[in-house]
């Protein structure tokens, strides 16, 4: 079956973001360097456009899809996990800071490897970053890829295949033409979507389950603890949950998708705005997508599948205009983490691995086809990969928040603020988390009753200081 | 290397710390100090349960007025480019 009114604002929303992508590409080719337009727009960024698209390369598919799907069948004890995000909001911008901004700008830094690369003047430090980059996030793109064929699937009735070339065609187009400029600018309408989509939906999922008190009694009527702060289950420690402020709070200085946006601002005016404007941003998305997770249980009772709440709970109880606009929330979602994905790995590529080891004397007609036919190439892979999503790329999926946290997060924290941070210290952490990661992640993946990204953030930590410290003299000698 | 602007930058980033200690203190101390009782006889405040209530949602509208005033009182205009270092 065929939901026209909820094509038709899909539809709209396609267009406009088509538009964004074309007009972003004046700018990438009347620029006089383009390596510092396509990849960081210019480092133009106000505060609006900055908070925006870090609250929308952040929230995915899993704040929009996934997570509502579990809160659905764990009750408020998941909303009060997912809440650890706050300080995905400011925390990130007040660490990486403006001591990034000014060291980024002086280095020259393009990329998160670029400010590596001449913080810790390390070839294997480059490789090692550029390999954990390529495939933990080429993975993650596959993933969210799917996802997005997946939910245009469910949502039109048309093949997998077709709404998978519909996704991908999108996205493609504006990447590849656009650049860094498009990608977020397109973030800010998509941010927006996503923040509008959520209030219409809680306020339409309260209105249609006849209030809060109503929900609340229906939920206390079927099981307390959906009420309780331990899960419908008890499955929710305090531990456990605590944990989570490492995964998808504070850990997330270390992902280099946020990061380089950490350096692509205008000024400090522009930091001050995004932080604020970004926390308030994802507070409410983070708080209102879960609860609504939760409030949807006595109004759609008996979904098997966590996935279906919100696309049902959205056609349920809003009309099928509002319905379309909600639903355009999570493909914004998806498609603004895709294409902030899309346009990293391509700046790898190009600025990291061709521009450092195979072709440093590219003239700038070079770099620009290069850049163009780089992301097209990884684009249509992704594509091919996601018709039949491989096992070993779902499985790398799994570990690329974590995977990547392990491995970036103190060298780019003890490289800005620790002086005595060196190469052996980085190279060290950045083996020991990932090793650490994967292994916990294989065997025990919630050893000590933790998430599976503490020990390894903990233990690469503490090795990059002891690393650093036992080589300090070795490391001064060679910058004499 | 002894740039003043970069004791600005440390200065904000510890702020960014103590934020982030404040705000998990807040989440934790009421999600688990009011909500560990029996479920049943939870107090509810505007139609949550009261440790819901005042650790997610109160206690993030609280923690964005703090950054607010965080950022007015102590965050520093600073330019970014080496050019203009003198301030």
């Amino acid at each position: 079956m065929i939901h026209w009114q909820v094509i038709i604002p899909l539809l709209i929303f396609l267009i406009i973001i088509f538009c964004i992508g074309f007009w972003a590409n004046k700018h990438v080719r009347l620029s006089k360097s383009f390596l510092q337009e396509y990849f960081l727009g210019g480092r133009e960024m106000g505060g609006f456009l900055l908070a925006m698209t870090m609250m929308a390369t952040y929230g995915s598919a899993s704040s929009f899809i996934g997570g509502p799907g579990v809160s659905y069948n764990l009750g408020l004890g998941w909303v009060l996990l997912a809440m650890a995000q706050l300080p995905a909001g400011y925390f990130v911008l007040m660490i990486l800071g403006k001591k990034f901004a000014i060291l980024s700008r002086r280095y020259e830094a393009i990329t998160l490897i670029d400010f590596l690369k001449k913080r810790y003047e390390s070839n294997t430090v480059v490789v090692l970053s550029a390999i954990s980059i390529i495939v933990f996030l080429f993975a993650s793109m596959t993933a969210q890829w799917v996802g997005g064929a997946r939910l245009i699937e469910s949502l039109t009735g048309l093949s997998y295949t077709v709404a998978l070339l519909i996704f991908a065609v999108t996205v493609l187009i504006y990447v590849i033409i656009g650049g860094f400029r498009a990608v977020a600018l397109t973030d800010a309408m998509q941010g927006s979507v996503m923040l509008i989509g959520t209030i219409i939906l809680l306020i339409g999922t309260i209105i249609a389950g006849g209030g809060l008190d109503n929900i609340m009694n229906s939920l206390v009527n079927e099981n307390p603890q959906m009420l309780s702060p331990f899960g419908s289950d008890g499955s929710l420690t305090p531990l456990y949950v605590s944990t989570f402020w490492i995964l998808i709070g504070l850990g997330v200085v270390g992902l280099p998708q946020i990061a380089v946006r950490a350096m692509s601002y205008k000024d400090s005016k522009s930091l001050h705005r995004a932080i604020l404007i970004g926390t308030i941003g994802i507070g409410t998305i983070m708080f209102g997508m879960h609860v609504i997770g939760v409030l949807a249980r006595p109004v759609i009772p008996g979904i098997e599948i966590g996935d279906k709440v919100m696309p049902m709970l959205t056609l349920e109880v809003l009309p099928p205009l509002l319905a379309g606009i909600v639903l355009a929330a999570p493909m914004a979602a998806i498609m603004s983490t895709v294409n902030a994905l899309l346009i990293l790995v391509s700046s790898t590529v190009v600025k990291d691995l061709y521009l450092n080891f195979i072709h440093p004397n590219a003239t700038d007609k070079q770099i620009k086809t290069r850049s163009f036919w780089v992301t097209t190439i990884i684009g249509l892979a992704v594509v091919f990969f996601a018709m039949k999503p491989p096992e070993f790329l779902i499985w790398l999926n799994l570990f690329a928040f974590g995977g990547l946290e392990s491995a970036f997060l103190w060298s780019v924290v003890f490289g800005l603020y620790w002086k005595k941070a060196n190469k052996y210290g980085a190279i060290a952490s950045m083996i020991t988390g990932l090793v650490l990661y994967i292994s916990i992640d294989r065997l025990s993946p919630h050893i000590f009753g933790m998430h599976t990204v503490t020990i390894p953030v903990l233990v690469s930590c503490i090795v990059f200081v002891i690393v650093s410290l036992a080589t300090h003299q070795k490391s001064e000698l060679e910058n004499i | 290397m002894q740039d003043k602007r970069f004791k600005i930058a440390n200065r904000e980033a510890l702020i960014g710390i103590v934020l982030v200690v404040i705000n998990f203190a807040i989440w934790f101390g009421f999600a688990y100090g009011l909500g560990s009782g029996n479920p049943t006889e939870y107090t509810y405040v505007f139609g949550f349960p009261a440790w819901f209530f005042y650790s997610c949602f109160a206690g993030t509208i609280f923690m964005i007025v703090l950054i607010w005033l965080a950022i007015k009182l102590f965050f520093k205009d600073i330019p970014f480019d080496d050019e203009e270092e003198h301030l």
